[in-house]
């Protein structure tokens, strides 16, 4: 926190009269009350949210290590600002994208404040690289993380306007309260605004703070529609492309390699293009040739245009098949069958994230360094890569992190921000850079193709042993969160905290595997493991990184081990569930989707269940499959259990997505390596859900509250709903569906490698 | 460079640039109008979707010497001030949007379904082609319905052909011309700026 002006070591004391809390408040220099709390000096709070000491590997996840490496910087996370108009502000160092999380974080704030939501505004902070390893967005932790932090600043801040007011009234702080923005009490009626002054005092005489007992919560939990969506639905909402930062940003677009990671031999036709209608400059970098132009129309007109010669990629042989036989190759073979199996061996294809969005960034780079602007998930670590890159000093490049138009995992990476930084450094002009969505899909980042071997071996009518090998191209974690394990992996190097395959010390992505697949099921002794293949191409964590994929192909041997045992697959899994919590959201879903109903033939209803991140969810869907070609998920049915949930409402909306998802990688959605480029280049062609293949009926319950604190949410939907649809499915056709998607023809012509964004004619 | 004139949001604008620049790019780099986004730039994903004398266009593989003259609307000039369209209305309150970049383009592509057909099917609501990589599309589709339904309320008094009242916020356009009614001012109910849309709806299908 560089701006800190003084702060506050104060104790309260509590009604019984008994001195008993303690804590630290920081007051920012601005002309309102700035708050920040080391909330972890909060008796009672930091015990009951924070894990402190690591547990079994059971219950320490992804999000508890990044909460536990967060620490450090954990007072300094939250800074809640009330202005003289009594607003009340809050810039979230995290990014949004969708999710939600601004409002959700608004509810927190109003919640403990008691002032109204409306008056709570949260924006997304720039890249405070003083918070270190707290400002990474991922995992489905933003709310866990926040949580209490958000919570007890909160509290601090309204102790502070309680203190203020009574110092303004005389009337004692134990007989006010702060009501809707007010602070009332035996008459008084003070608008919280015009106390900020008296409150930022740091000889203020404080009384207790206390976060409030979630059973006493008004809007927290209550379903709430998104604060942001006005902008969103009146085109005002500003992306990174409809920003203009600073004046005279020129239009940046690449032409791109033919094969993935290929590099620039020569420019054959530059004098040509330079010729071109609005073409101001022309730029060689390492991802390709640079043309800065006043219109992106005019940018994309001569990238097209232009005549390039590449060196080869780094996979320029490799495609579809061949991945999958390298995939085969390193994945440990399960061991001889001991009594009776169910077995199956599945393959995923790779999966772009596609982001409605594509990647984006606005860069103004100076000799002595400059801003990036672009959504971002890990801007400290964007900038200081940048800066590594661009050979600039340390603390040179400001990260302005913007709203982002989804990403699905992919704006973990900031590839974009730094292409953008490479190319104002080399024209030497602010630029606004865009990739095309051709080149979105074939050089951005996808969920790795993966290659399963799972059995469960039976016996005495039960599951005695269950066995998952899965094999996965090596999924890129040089985001931050591979950093971040690096400087704190003494949590993530113990292996008895996170089981890891044979083999000496886990690599990133086998601490990652390791700390968010579990089984949800009593199969038994249980062995889940990760083997990698280290293709040098462009993969990232995409929504439920191994999850959708793993305890995907998990829920399909779950309905046939029910089968072989002669169970019903809902009854078999309420049976088998490790905790009563998933029993209760199981046999909830069962109930929503009327589990059993009788279909004609062609159709059939599926079930899969999904637990991870201290939430879980289950999902059962309809389909219609008279046409196995043309299968049509027709309703379904999602209930989600969150712990403490905080807006119900953004849950079933994270619900919706997952589900869209799982119909869309499940069915008919992917990626088609050839010869070291994906064939896909556009919606057309992967074959992401639209309307006519959308469910048109839905229903979505969450759970009231189970635990004392939220689960992750944002990635849960969705290997529930791949178990469901692939469960369906299977039923419906009488298949055992193995290979993902399971309708996958190259039923297009591709771009031509290397271009491929030409304007066409509409249809 | 050649001058374009065609009307945008109710207002007559002009544009120095090649003809064949798309129109896409015109409103976003020449007039600083970002509603319409850029999702594929062919036609496939129909996150530009505006609308063009009134029917559903795609401002991407649109050259911009074919709109001169013509009328263009883009979400921006959706709303008439603070009173948003039954749509967008139906948005908020369905909470549609998640990373609401497809969503401008949903909504004008449901605008214009609703002009052609008053009370949509869930068969006319498939035959959207807009993407929402968010997975929105259940609640697009509650929302359309929701829409029909509040459009479809006869509604009277004095809003629906009362005097014009320019109800524009600060930054917008105002919507101005034969044919395009305002929303009323102050007390008109929200029923009552429906009909006004209806009002309007009709006379930009007719230009
Ligand atoms: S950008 Fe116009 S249809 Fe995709
Ligand atoms: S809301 Fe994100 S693409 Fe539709």
């Amino acid at each position: 926190m560089t701006d800190v002006q003084g702060y506050d070591d104060t104790s309260g004391t509590d009604a019984a009269g008994t001195s008993r809390r303690r804590f630290l408040t920081y007051l920012m220099a601005a002309p309102t009350l700035a708050v920040a709390v080391q909330y972890g000096l909060l008796d009672g709070v930091a015990d009951a949210v924070v894990p402190t000491q690591p547990q079994q590997a059971e219950n320490f996840d992804l999000g508890d290590f990044l909460i536990l490496a967060g620490k450090p910087t954990e007072d300094q996370l939250i800074v809640i600002e009330v202005d003289k108009a009594g607003k009340v502000h809050c810039a979230l160092p995290r990014e949004e994208v969708g999710q939600g999380i601004t409002t959700a974080v608004a509810m927190l704030i109003a919640e403990e404040m008691d002032v109204p939501l409306a008056n709570v505004t949260v924006t997304l902070a720039p890249g405070r690289p003083e918070l270190m390893y707290n400002q990474l967005t991922g995992g489905s932790n933003t709310m866990r993380s926040v949580y209490a932090p958000t919570r007890t600043a909160a509290a601090a801040t309204k102790a502070r306007l309680l203190a203020a007011g009574a110092q303004r009234t005389g009337v004692p702080i134990s007989r006010l309260q702060l009501r809707a923005g007010l602070v009332v009490g035996e008459g008084h009626s003070i608008p919280i605004g015009d106390l900020t002054q008296a409150a930022a005092s740091p000889t203020l005489a404080m009384g207790a703070v206390e976060v409030k007992d979630p059973s006493a919560f008004t809007l927290v939990g209550r379903p709430q529609n998104r604060k942001d969506a006005r902008a969103m639905v009146t085109g005002q909402l500003k992306y990174t492309n409809d920003l203009e930062p600073v004046p005279g940003l020129l239009r940046a677009m690449v032409r791109r390699p033919p094969t993935i990671n290929g590099t620039v031999k020569a420019i054959v036709n530059e004098a040509a293009i330079k010729k071109m209608p609005g073409v101001r400059a022309l730029a060689i970098i390492p991802t390709g040739v640079a043309v800065l132009a006043d219109t992106f129309g005019q940018a994309l007109d001569a990238k097209e245009a232009l005549e390039v010669t590449w060196n080869a990629g780094t996979v320029d042989a490799e495609d579809n098949a061949s991945i999958l036989d390298t995939l085969k190759a390193v994945n440990a073979p399960l061991g001889p069958a001991l009594g009776d199996a169910v077995e199956g061996e599945f393959d995923f294809a790779f999966v772009n994230h596609a982001p409605m969005e594509t990647n984006t960034a606005i860069a103004d780079i100076k000799a002595t360094g400059g801003t990036v602007w672009a959504g971002m998930k890990s801007p400290i670590v964007a900038a200081q890569f940048i800066e590594d890159d661009l050979g600039l000093p340390r603390g040179s490049v400001t990260a302005v992190v913007t709203q982002g138009g989804g990403s699905f995992g992919r704006r973990l990476f900031f590839d974009g921000a730094l292409e953008a930084a490479r190319i104002s450094k080399a024209v030497g002009k602010p630029v606004k850079l865009m990739w095309t969505r051709v080149d979105d899909m074939r050089h951005g980042r996808a969920r790795a193709a993966s290659h399963h071997l799972v059995r469960a071996t039976l016996a005495g009518g039960d599951v005695v042993r269950f066995e998952h090998h899965v094999a996965s191209v090596e999924t890129d974690f040089r985001h931050g969160l591979g950093e971040i394990m690096t400087a704190n992996g003494a949590a993530f190097g113990d292996p008895a905290l996170i089981p890891i395959s044979a083999g000496g010390a886990a690599t990133f992505s086998q601490s990652v595997f390791g700390s968010t697949i579990k089984s949800p099921y009593n199969f038994g002794p249980t062995t889940q493991m990760l083997n990698e293949a280290n293709l040098p191409m462009h993969t990232g964590s995409f929504r439920s990184v191994y999850s959708a994929n793993t305890r995907g192909a998990e829920e399909i041997i779950v309905d046939e081990i029910a089968k072989a045992l002669g169970k019903d697959p809902v009854a078999f899994r309420i049976e088998y569930a490790k905790d009563p919590r998933y029993a209760a959201v199981i046999k909830k879903c069962g109930e929503l989707g009327a589990w059993g109903t009788k279909l004609p033939s062609g159709f059939a209803q599926g079930f899969g269940f999904h637990a991870e991140y201290k939430s879980c969810t289950a999902c059962l869907v309809e389909i219609d499959a008279r046409d196995p070609k043309k299968p049509r998920v027709t309703k379904a049915a999602i209930v989600g259990d969150y712990g403490l949930p905080i807006n119900p409402r953004g849950l079933e909306s994270q619900l919706l997505g997952g589900l869209t998802d799982a119909i869309s990688t499940t069915l008919r959605a992917g990626l088609h390596i050839d010869k070291g480029l994906a064939l896909e280049g556009s919606y057309s062609q992967f074959h992401f859900a639209r309307q006519k293949d959308a469910p048109r009926e839905v229903k979505i319950h969450i759970m009231p509250a189970t635990t004392g604190e939220p689960g992750g949410a944002g990635e849960l939907g969705l290997p529930s709903a791949v178990g469901a649809v692939a469960n369906a499915y299977a039923r419906a056709t009488g298949t055992k569906p193995r290979r993902f998607p399971i309708i996958f023809p190259v039923d297009f012509t591709p771009f031509t490698k290397g271009t491929g964004s030409t304007r066409v004619q509409p249809r | 460079m050649p001058k374009y004139s065609f009307t945008l949001n109710g207002k007559t604008v002009q544009v120095d640039a090649p003809g064949d620049l798309s129109v896409l790019w015109a409103l976003r780099d020449k007039l600083g109008v970002t509603g319409p986004k850029y999702g594929c730039g062919i036609n496939v994903c129909k996150a530009c979707t505006s609308h063009l004398n009134g029917k559903a266009f795609n401002p991407c593989v649109t050259d911009l010497r074919d709109v001169a003259g013509k009328d263009v609307t883009t979400i921006e000039g959706l709303a008439k001030g603070d009173q948003l369209h039954p749509v967008q209305e139906a948005w908020l309150e369905q909470d549609v949007a998640q990373c609401g970049f497809c969503q401008p383009g949903q909504i004008m592509a449901a605008v214009a379904l609703l002009k052609r057909t008053s009370n949509p099917t869930d068969e006319d609501i498939d035959a959207i082609e807009n993407v929402c990589r968010c997975g929105s599309y259940f609640r697009i589709r509650e929302a359309i319905k929701a829409a029909a339904a509040k459009m479809a309320t006869p509604v009277a008094g004095p809003a629906a052909g009362g005097p014009s009242v320019p109800d524009v916020a600060p930054g917008q356009l105002p919507a101005t011309g034969p044919g395009v009614a305002t929303a009323a001012a102050g007390a008109a109910a929200l029923a009552a700026a429906a009909a006004t849309r209806l009002l309007r709806d009709a006379d930009e299908t007719e230009a």
